[in-house]
């Protein structure tokens, strides 16, 4: 069996369980969301035990795992090195907290909800795509337009 | 606080991070589920089998957990539609603006010491406070 296809296989293993997961830990369920941000009213603090789970695994691994050359099944680890704190990082995740907040769904349990048929989490789902594409055609606009081919 | 629910989020949280620990362990990638699914929009070549395979793992999972615990799936809130519409377009733009979500952020940078990551996360985590205290100060839906 080719690498590739072990490395679907994979992917496709690790999104099932990472659903699993989400659904487990209540993540899509926007109640708990919208509880869990609500720090100055009636605060559930049961989601910062999801964050705190899957950092608690994954931290030690991945420091245990990143002293190999590559991956198990060869490929090189493709990890960000960026260090700058960019306008963009700092807007673009103020602006995702705003939606997160107004309805929320963060885009792994927008996914999953929209997969169970939940209509909200399918409207959600929709329009988030929409917003990727919209950005997708802002970036491609605030681009400098390619120097011309000069012909001889 | 009667909805506190220790540990089952604390086992979800554990199987999140055995899944991204699954894709950085075999594939050498980092699970941030926006930069994933953000990328099958523009996609290239040699780029996409894996990231539609995370994609349909998500949804197949959606499907399952659906289908055997439907009340895990319940909306609950009191939005519109055009509020969830609106929120749905501004997570997505937002996403890919910040290069990330709460899982290539929140788990997975975090748990690289990203101060970016770090940055991020606290930047959301307050924006999504500050916004779900001002919802419910106006009342609005």
């Amino acid at each position: 069996m080719g690498c590739i296809v072990k490395e679907i296989i994979v992917s496709l293993v690790s999104g099932f369980t990472f659903a699993v997961g989400l659904a487990v830990s209540g993540m899509t369920q926007p109640t708990k969301v919208v509880g869990f941000l609500d720090f100055l009213g009636d605060w559930d603090p049961s989601l910062a035990f999801v964050m705190g789970g899957a950092i608690a695994v994954y931290l030690p691994l991945f420091r245990w795992v990143r002293n190999r050359e590559r991956a198990f099944l060869g490929a090189k680890f493709l990890i960000p090195t960026r260090k700058d704190l960019s306008p963009r990082l700092i807007a673009g995740s103020a602006l995702f907290g705003i939606g997160w907040g107004l309805a929320g769904f963060c885009p792994g349990p927008a996914i999953v909800a929209a997969s169970s048929r939940m209509s909200m989490g399918l409207i959600f789902f929709v329009a988030m795509v929409t917003g990727m594409l919209l950005f997708r055609a802002f970036e491609f606009a605030s681009q400098p337009a390619p120097a011309p081919v000069k012909s001889s | 606080m009667e909805n506190f629910t220790p540990v089952t989020s604390l086992v979800g949280g554990i199987l999140i991070g055995l899944a991204s620990f699954g894709l950085l362990a075999f594939n050498g990638r980092i699970a941030g589920i926006s930069g994933i699914t953000g990328a099958l929009l523009a996609p290239k070549a040699g780029d996409v089998g894996w990231r539609l395979a995370f994609f349909f793992g998500l949804v197949l999972g959606g499907i399952v957990m659906g289908a055997l615990q439907p009340q895990w799936f319940e909306y609950g809130l009191d939005r519109s539609v055009a509020t969830v519409a609106i929120a749905g377009l501004v997570v997505g733009f937002g996403t890919r603006l910040g290069s990330g979500c709460t899982s290539g952020h929140g788990v997975c940078g975090i748990s690289r010491l990203s101060v970016r990551s770090i940055v991020a996360t606290v930047t959301f985590m307050a924006t999504g406070a500050i916004t779900v205290f001002l919802f419910r100060t106006w009342g609005a839906s």
